[in-house]
């Protein structure tokens, strides 16, 4: 923890701010995945952590290894970027299941496969 | 008001948070009702872990935190995509 203590405070405050903003996001996220009533709704929720939560706290980690290590250090983007790319992709499978599963239930809260367009995905299980 | 003070302050306050972002994320594992709501708290909580990791490493001035957040990364994101395709089509690999 010693490595800190040098930090001059017009960068701490920075990295301090981007700290809380990212953390708090998170937790937001985790609050809306508990509070929220449907999991269409639920899906949305996490999704604060994992855009700005995730830029926010890996920009403060840019910054603080940056100046500890007296370089530009670009790590964090390669986390930050695979972050931001895979996450919609699991989404959009994970509800494109959800979708699929309700359907076969039964489940009148969602819209039925004739309404929908020919591009849904449940489409793969006439393949 | 030191620089150092304000930093032990953010660092601490952020790994709170964090703790109880996974402690809500773990509760809807726990409460589910459905198998892909369980799904989608596992890749909060996977998440909040990877940032928790990043944090941790800020706190502590060390490198080595950052390779962990960025296996958990992968493995998490993988892992949720496994189990997303399984819950899409009743397998895995066709």
């Amino acid at each position: 923890m010693t490595a800190l203590e040098a930090m001059p405070l017009w960068l701490a405050l920075p990295v301090a701010a981007l700290l809380v903003v990212g953390s708090t996001l998170a937790f937001l996220g985790a609050l809306g995945l508990v509070r929220l009533t449907s999991f269409y709704e639920r899906i949305h929720a996490p999704t604060l952590g994992t855009s700005w939560g995730a830029a926010a706290i890996l920009l403060a980690s840019l910054l603080s290894y940056s100046w500890l290590q007296d370089r530009v250090i670009l790590h964090e983007i390669v986390i930050g970027v695979f972050v931001m790319i895979t996450t919609p992709v699991t989404l959009m499978v994970l509800g494109a299941a959800a979708l699929k599963r309700d359907r076969e239930e039964g489940d009148a809260t969602v819209p039925p496969r004739e309404a929908a367009s020919g591009h849904e995905p449940d489409h793969v299980e006439t393949q | 008001m030191t620089a150092f003070t304000v930093l032990i302050w953010a660092t601490t306050y952020a790994q709170g948070a964090l703790a109880l972002a996974g402690f809500l994320a773990l509760i809807r594992i726990l409460i589910g009702p459905r198998a892909q709501d369980r799904v989608l708290a596992v890749d909060a909580f996977y998440i909040i872990a990877m940032l928790l990791f990043i944090v941790t490493g800020i706190k502590f001035g060390t490198p080595f935190f950052f390779e962990a957040a960025l296996v958990i990364g992968i493995c998490g994101f993988v892992g949720t995509v496994a189990l997303a395709k399984f819950l899409l089509r009743g397998e895995v690999i066709e």
